[in-house]
């Protein structure tokens, strides 16, 4: 097992593990804001760390690049997603989570 | 390296899989809107596990087109489907 398989497994796992953090939170967080939260933070440092981890084990330069290169088209289509999605959200008169008021 | 890497993507499957129960319970459209990005994500994190481990380097491209489409359809579900007008059922 070389380096640079170490540094790839530990990324995958540090991916993995981001990538159920997200999804705990999708379960688990009140209203449609703190869900955006967790899915625009979360789930993408996830996807890094798992593209990092496969560019890691390519051969070729080109495809190692194309795959890094997709997580900067993911971040920045999260951030115009979250964007109009908590903007229509709060058109729609979705009340932000105030705390357990039961 | 090859295990590693399948058991990676069978665990992300596993993931949107227990997301669906968002999709579920979501009271408003747009927290169903999120489990289709969470797809989304998952996806291309999938196809780009198993490009590598299976040696297919096209679809690597499958993962940009799958990244690419759930930017659209966000915006598309934020801009055109979940608009003020058609505010009847959620």
């Amino acid at each position: 097992m070389t380096i640079i398989d170490v540094f790839s497994t530990v990324l995958l796992l540090a991916g993995a593990l981001f990538f159920l953090a997200g999804t705990i939170a999708l379960l688990r967080f009140p209203d449609v804001y703190c869900r955006l939260h967790a899915l625009a933070k979360a789930d993408n440092l996830g996807l890094g760390c798992v593209l990092a981890g496969v560019a890691l084990q390519t051969d070729s330069l080109l495809v190692g690049l194309k795959i890094v290169l997709i997580w900067p088209l993911v971040l920045a289509a999260s951030g115009a997603v979250g964007f109009a999605i908590a903007r229509q959200a709060r058109i729609h008169a979705v009340m932000p989570w105030r705390g357990d008021d039961k | 390296m090859n295990v590693l890497m399948h058991s990676i993507a069978l665990f992300l499957l596993a993931n949107l899989l227990i997301a669906l129960v968002a999709a579920v319970r979501g009271p408003t459209p747009a927290d169903r809107m999120l489990v289709a990005l969470l797809f989304g994500t998952g996806g291309t994190g999938i196809l780009a596990l198993l490009a590598l481990s299976s040696g297919v380097t096209a679809m690597v491209d499958v993962a940009v087109v799958l990244a690419l489409l759930a930017a659209i359809g966000g915006i598309a579900f934020s801009q055109r489907t979940w608009r003020k007008e058609s505010d009847d059922h959620h």
